[in-house]
């Protein structure tokens, strides 16, 4: 197996307007490499949900890209506030985004349901006051 | 690339003009253009003529390329098929029948307004609408650039293209069938249909299609050509003979906002200009988007009146539209659906051939390859200034670190990288 490649982004915090363009980028780069279009959208939503919570929830954070034939690892890592209780915020429609979040559109409470629907696995790690790490897992097979 | 089909585009260089400045490479919106050896290159592959590069082209060196008005003369029964959006170039225009009344005495023998097969898509957008298997939100057909967008870009989003033709097949085909009718004496080779049209964009769609055999259309002029010739031959002074056949809907998808409030339903967007274009399909395509019906979107800043053919500014034409809207009937053209027992169906007449996703950005046709390519791009963009100042030809650093790996530039291109090293050398050279 050849070297898997590394995409890395720095996820800007409260900043609605640059929200989703990791995976916009991450989109064109899975494009490119010729991965097929259900595998390309699979990323492209888990990763979009991911970026928009780390911006409304933990003032952004990085987000890691790893790519191989076989599987495309999706790593987001943020220095937020931390989830209380993890299978409340996996429940749909559960938020505790701020009304003027609300108002913007988001925080419906899919965030996280829609991140596991669309990936093979997915783990939390999350400690309250210290941050999140969101590992998911694409396969491609 | 295997899966690329030619396309037939309206967007063209002048070499003699080109200065091969950064103005078109930079502004791109699908980063179709390179400046090698000194002049612009347009990637047909990539091309959606936006006709973007036509407007910021301080050299007018990019044109766009339509027939010529005195080609009509090709044939013996003319038929011309104006774009709403010309009705908006003029000043003081009492009546949209002024305008058509020009077009037949510049030598057009009948007219087909554009506006009424805007009409009657916009009946059937209405029925396929209701149909609740129907792909949400359903995506207009009308902007050519958008489609061509999303066949390049967006394999999830072809299905939400409306399946109907967009107005000006539809206007040829009853234009031309309506004249074979009334005029036994014609064989279909004389007639002559022109499309007016506010664009490059929608000049290479007929093209296109006229190639694949499918257009009832001939000839496709520039709105601004059609202008001059009219200016000198409209008598407004004189009230002209009742001709226009649209009302205020197909007037009204001269601008952006037209089409979708021809839908009757307030769950609809509008956006209008390339960039905002591609922000919307993006948030449709990650499936973040409001639930909404329907999503008008227009590659031209205001809509068709803001085509690189037209002459007037988009916004002082779309002021124009809505005074001379006023006074017109909602729609001159609901045949269809008033119709008793109309259905969903759409008359395979009216049926677009389905949009196809035929992506041109693979690395390789290899996984592995791609990745190893993509590998090598991630090292050389990782030494590149990042200035993306384009002077080496490629729109950014990381686009000229893509084209050096695909062997379509040269690593001592890059002159900030240059300098670096001729300024190391010469220190040391020094010391």
């Amino acid at each position: 197996m050849d070297e898997a490649l590394r995409f890395r982004y720095d996820v800007d915090g409260e900043n609605f307007t640059s929200a989703g363009n990791a995976s916009v980028e991450v989109k064109r780069k899975l494009r490119q490499l010729g991965f097929p279009p259900e595998i390309i959208k699979r990323v492209s939503i888990a990763m979009y949900e991911g970026e928009i919570n780390m911006v409304i929830h933990a003032d952004g954070g990085v987000a890691e890209v790893i790519v191989t034939p076989e599987v495309i690892t999706i790593i987001l890592a943020d220095k937020g506030p931390g989830i209380a209780d993890v299978s409340l915020a996996m429940r749909e429609g559960y938020s505790t985004a701020a009304d003027h979040i609300r108002s913007l559109g988001f925080g419906a409470g899919m965030g996280l349901p829609n991140m596991k629907r669309y990936t093979d696995t997915m783990e939390i790690d999350t400690e309250l006051g210290v941050g999140t790490t969101i590992t998911m897992t694409v396969k491609v097979n | 690339m295997p899966t690329t089909t030619p396309y037939r585009h309206s967007v063209s260089l002048e070499p003699d003009k080109c200065k091969g400045c950064t103005n078109c490479l930079k502004r791109c919106p699908v980063e179709a253009i390179r400046i090698r050896d000194g002049k612009a290159k347009i990637d047909p592959a990539r091309c959606i003529d936006c006709g973007v590069c036509i407007d910021v082209c301080p050299y007018k060196a990019k044109r766009a390329s339509y027939d010529a008005l005195s080609d009509i003369q090709r044939y013996r029964y003319k038929i011309a098929l104006p774009a709403p959006s010309l009705y908006g170039q003029f000043e003081n225009l009492e009546e949209i029948d002024h305008v058509l009344q020009g077009l037949l005495d510049m030598g057009f023998d009948e007219v087909y307004e554009v506006s009424r097969a805007a009409e009657i898509v916009s009946g059937f957008t209405r029925l396929y609408l209701n149909n609740p298997e129907v792909e949400k939100p359903v995506i207009s057909s009308a902007c050519p650039v958008v489609v061509r967008l999303i066949s390049l870009r967006y394999p999830y989003l072809c299905k939400n293209i409306l399946p109907i033709k967009p107005p000006v097949d539809i206007a040829a085909e009853k234009a031309r069938a309506r004249a074979l009718a009334e005029h036994p004496e014609l064989s279909p080779e004389d007639i002559g249909v022109v499309f007016i049209s506010p664009c490059p964009a929608k000049v290479s769609y007929v093209k296109q299609r006229i190639s694949e055999g499918k257009s009832a259309v001939d000839l496709a002029v520039s709105m601004s050509d059609a202008y001059f010739a009219l200016i000198g031959k409209m008598k407004q002074e004189l009230p002209p003979d009742t001709l226009s056949k649209s009302g205020m809907i197909g007037v009204g998808w001269a601008s952006s906002g037209g089409e979708s409030s021809a839908i009757f339903n307030d769950k609809y967007l509008a956006a209008d200009g390339i960039e905002n274009v591609i922000r919307v399909l993006e948030q449709i395509d990650n499936g973040t988007f409001p639930s909404l019906e329907f999503v008008e979107l227009n590659a031209c800043n205001g809509g068709c009146v803001g085509g690189m053919m037209t002459v007037e500014n988009p916004y002082i034409a779309r002021a124009r539209l809505q005074t001379l809207k006023r006074y017109l009937p909602v729609s001159q053209n609901w045949r269809f659906e008033d119709q008793e027992g109309a259905t969903a169906e759409l008359p395979p007449e009216l049926k677009a051939d389905p949009v196809e996703y035929a992506p041109v950005s693979k690395l390789s046709e290899n996984m592995g390859e791609a990745m190893r390519k993509m590998a090598m791009i991630q090292a050389l963009h990782d030494e590149l200034p990042d200035l993306d100042c384009g002077s080496c030809g490629s729109p950014t650093c990381y686009l000229f670190a893509e084209d050096v790996v695909k062997g379509e530039a040269r690593p001592e291109e890059c002159i900030v990288r240059m300098r670096e090293e001729l300024l190391k050398a010469a220190k040391e050279g020094k010391a």
